[in-house]
């Protein structure tokens, strides 16, 4: 039943920070997260890839900006007023780095049960597979774990799977 | 920040103690009769062993006792210390530190180690019989008789746990003697303070004790404690830590005013062991979170500003002002806690020259100056690596044979001289060496082998020795060994370029070489010009920027093909900074162009607008954007906002590759060079 979780040696449960990328919900791990902030004035870092496009100011220190719409091939609405920056610790080339999560919303913080997660499947879905962890329910919704560690990962992992988005950009 | 473990803070301790040992060490080698010398090396030896057991260092420990009764014989016999004996003390503490860092691994060395410095040590003693004459008219100069110590503890010292009673017991097992207790410095009750030492205590031994063996048992506590020992004869008193201390002696005053104390403690002290008391490590990530925090008080203080510049309120702006002065004068005292000594860093080479004129067989005096020049830490780190290549390169290349300085009639001694100086906001940093300095022909010939030069090409001397930092020199293991250096001087130069500073060599054939490096004062902060391209802004360093001109309004309209200016009759390219980070949004009218040079070229970057100069807290990109090279870092600008800062280098090959691909196709249109120099003429 939760052959995801087993593969990728995730807990039972996972404690997460729920938010809306267009119309879909994704899950990141509530214990990355550092801090939410409502939109700022975004920094744009020319010639960057489009994922990674800008930086901000957290608190004096320089933050990447990271679009997950990008990565999944998602259109990009412009900022509204309930976009929010998810700020999360992750883990760059072995060195705890902060990254700002673009949301267009941010819902709650929840508790995904295990067993109610299944793999990605493999055909029939409009994100690429290898993004994503594992889709859990809640009650009617479907919600995305997306493979942090996969997208923020070495630069090969990267590089082979933005390019086509950028293009598509 | 994680609790600090014990055995961390041994260690971080040893490595301070064995830098001082090998300090010690290395003076010794070039002043083999100073006492003090010996005496400091073997102080540092014992601290070793003490700490180092008490933290479970045991095979250190173990060592260290070895190695300290082995030197000791030495000592005790006043043996000069021979070159050798320096050369195994060095290797033993190389030791030491590889004991500390995996005690199992090196148990082998320890015996072998241990052997040779025994041998050593015996050779010293009996080799040289002059030297034992010398130790008897020593041991018969001392006093016959008992002699008697006197010493008070610093007043803090049993708050800080040593128990006068079991220093007491340890001079009695020096000889017989008789203890009395010296009240003369109690001070009245009233005035007491009851976790303070204020007794001092007379032993007076009936045969005589070595001074040594005295000072042994205060070693843990000498500094601040005053300490006296003549013999009961009355007689000079042969051994006094400070002469000071003689006239008191002699005409002992009865209970001195309290007031005294303090000004008496700050004298008796010896300077060194002052500075040590008075600093406080701290870890360098915490420095970094510190400055970061300030970095962040000064942006939000700005802010402020703005507001309060935007209101009516006398108050508040009187109140805002002061939070600046406060908030610059902070920023300016955290910058300042960075800066360190380059001294820490000169140390390491002393053991490097000591090595390698072993290795070589020449004999060098290196000579250092300037080593109180302070510089960023994190700058002082980097430069480690450049300067002991440009050292090594000076030794091993520049210096000759002493036999082929002797038939230059120089002297056999080589020298090289490691200076630092402040000039303006930056450090200079020269490496001299009266070597033979580099061979013009030789490189001549090797800068045209490698397609450098054209054979007819004209080149002063200054610029053809600039060439060895080319990284098509880099390669030429045969330059090295006929004539000058040229291993590796193209990464020392691109370290020293990383580190925003420049490098330059002059030689003087026969004489010598000078390599001179010239740094900025810190990485933290510089000194940029802040411009507007499109709806971003961003930071160019100003030591890069030559001058700023208008944008000729021929130049605005003709955007394709290649762009050149005229400045003062000399050609320079520009980069419409528009194009190369796609701008969609339309131009301003008046376009200005920045000169900046970019190595020996000097390129303009057009902008839409020139904001001004601002000090710029330079913070590193992610990694998220490892791929992007046009900038060298960020800051935070007064509103909270991000400005990218412009890496030249990279931005001027970055353009020169646009460039190309502009001119490919600009050359298909039919507009080639010929247009752009027509532009730059209108300018």
């Amino acid at each position: 039943m939760n052959r995801a979780f087993e593969k990728t040696g995730v807990p039972a449960s996972m404690k997460a920070l729920t938010i809306g990328l267009n119309s879909e919900i994704f899950a990141l791990p509530a214990e990355s997260v550092r801090e939410i902030l409502d939109m700022v004035p975004v920094t744009e870092v020319p010639n960057a890839r489009a994922f990674v496009g800008g930086v901000l100011n957290v608190r004096g220190k320089v933050v990447p900006l990271a679009d997950l719409r990008v990565m999944f091939g998602m259109e990009r609405t412009p900022p509204d007023t309930n976009t929010r920056i998810v700020v999360i610790e992750v883990d760059l080339e072995g060195e705890p780095a902060l990254v700002g999560i673009l949301a267009d919303k941010v819902h709650d913080v929840t508790e995904i049960e295990g067993a109610s997660v299944e793999d990605a499947p493999a055909v029939g879905m409009r994100w690429r597979a290898e993004f994503i962890r594992g889709i859990g329910k809640r009650g009617t919704d479907f919600i995305i774990i997306p493979d942090m560690a996969r997208i923020f990962g070495p630069k090969e992992d990267r590089e082979l799977s933005s390019t086509p988005d950028e293009r598509k950009l | 920040m994680k609790a600090s473990d014990p055995a961390d803070t041994f260690r971080q301790e040893a490595r301070e103690l064995l830098d001082t040992l090998e300090e010690t060490l290395l003076d010794l080698g070039q002043r083999p009769d100073d006492k003090a010398l010996v005496d400091g090396s073997f102080r540092a030896l014992h601290t070793l062993k003490g700490s180092g057991a008490m933290f479970g260092f045991d095979e250190m420990a173990e060592f260290v006792h070895e190695f300290e009764t082995a030197f000791d014989r030495v000592r005790k016999d006043n043996a000069p210390i021979s070159p050798a004996l320096v050369a195994i003390a060095l290797a033993a503490k190389d030791h030491i530190h590889k004991l500390i860092v995996e005690p199992a691994l090196h148990a082998d060395g320890t015996v072998r180690l241990l052997g040779e410095l025994r041998e050593t040590a015996n050779n010293a003693e009996c080799g040289e019989t002059g030297n034992a004459d010398a130790v008897a008219v020593a041991v018969s100069e001392r006093p016959r008789g008992g002699c008697r110590v006197r010493f008070w503890l610093p007043s803090d010292a049993i708050a800080f746990g040593t128990n006068p009673l079991l220093l007491l017991d340890e001079l009695r097992e020096l000889g017989a003697s008789s203890v009395l207790a010296l009240t003369d410095r109690l001070p009245p009750l009233e005035a007491m303070n009851p976790q303070a030492s204020y007794l001092g205590w007379e032993v007076a031994f009936e045969n005589e004790v070595s001074a040594d063996k005295i000072e042994d048992v205060f070693l843990f506590i000498r500094d601040g404690m005053d300490l006296l020992i003549e013999p009961t004869d009355q007689g000079d008193a042969f051994s006094t830590t400070e002469p000071a201390e003689d006239q008191d002696s002699e005409t002992p005053l009865p209970a001195k005013p309290d007031a005294q104390e303090p000004a008496r403690r700050a004298t008796d002290t010896a300077p060194q062991a002052d500075k040590a008391n008075s600093s406080v490590r701290v870890a360098a990530e915490r420095l970094d979170e510190l400055m970061d925090r300030v970095g962040e008080l000064v942006i939000v203080q700005s802010r402020l500003s703005q507001i309060a510049g935007a209101s009516a309120d006398l108050n508040l702006k009187a109140v805002v002002e002061e939070l600046g002065r406060l908030s610059s004068g902070l920023r300016d005292t955290t910058m300042g806690i960075r800066m360190v000594p380059i001294g820490t860093v000169f140390s390491r080479f002393r053991r490097l020259v000591h090595d390698l004129s072993n290795a070589l067989g020449k004999e060098v005096d290196f000579v250092t100056t300037g080593g109180e020049t302070e510089l960023d830490k994190t700058m002082i780190e980097r430069l480690a690596d450049p300067l002991v290549h440009i050292i090594r390169n000076s030794i091993d290349h520049g210096l000759e044979s002493p036999e082929k300085r002797a038939s230059n009639g120089k002297p056999a001694r080589g020298q090289v001289r490691l200076a630092a100086i402040h000039t303006g906001a930056e450090v200079a940093i020269t490496i001299t060496d009266d070597g033979a300095g580099l061979d013009a022909a030789r490189i001549r010939a090797k800068a045209e082998e490698a397609g450098l030069l054209s054979p007819d090409q004209k080149i002063s001397a200054h610029d053809l020795c600039q060439l060895i930092f080319h990284p098509g020199f880099s390669t030429a293991a045969e330059v090295t060994s006929v004539s000058g250096r040229g291993v590796g001087m193209d990464v020392v130069k691109r370290a020293v370029e990383g580190l925003r500073g420049t490098i330059d060599l002059t030689t003087t054939p026969g004489q010598g070489t000078v390599v001179t490096l010239r740094l900025p004062l810190t990485l933290a902060i510089i000194e940029s010009m802040l411009v507007r391209v499109g709806g971003g802004r961003y930071a160019i360093p100003l030591s890069a920027v030559e001058e700023c001109v208008e944008l000729p309004s021929a130049a605005e309209l003709g955007g394709s093909g290649k762009n050149f200016l005229n400045i003062r009759d000399r050609i320079v390219p520009f980069l419409r900074l528009r194009e190369l980070f796609k701008v969609d949004a339309p131009p301003e009218l008046h376009q200005k162009v920045v000169i900046v040079s970019a190595g020996e070229s000097r390129v303009g970057f057009v902008v839409d607008q020139i904001i001004g100069n601002s000090q710029t807290v330079i913070k590193s990109m992610s990694k998220l954007h490892f791929d992007v090279e046009t900038f060298s870092g960020a800051t935070i600008l007064g509103d909270g906002t991000v400005a990218l800062i412009l890496d030249i280098g990279s931005l001027v090959a970055f353009g020169q590759g646009f460039e190309r691909q502009w001119r490919g196709e600009g050359l298909g249109k039919g507009e080639g060079f010929g247009r752009g120099e027509g532009l730059g003429r209108v300018a």
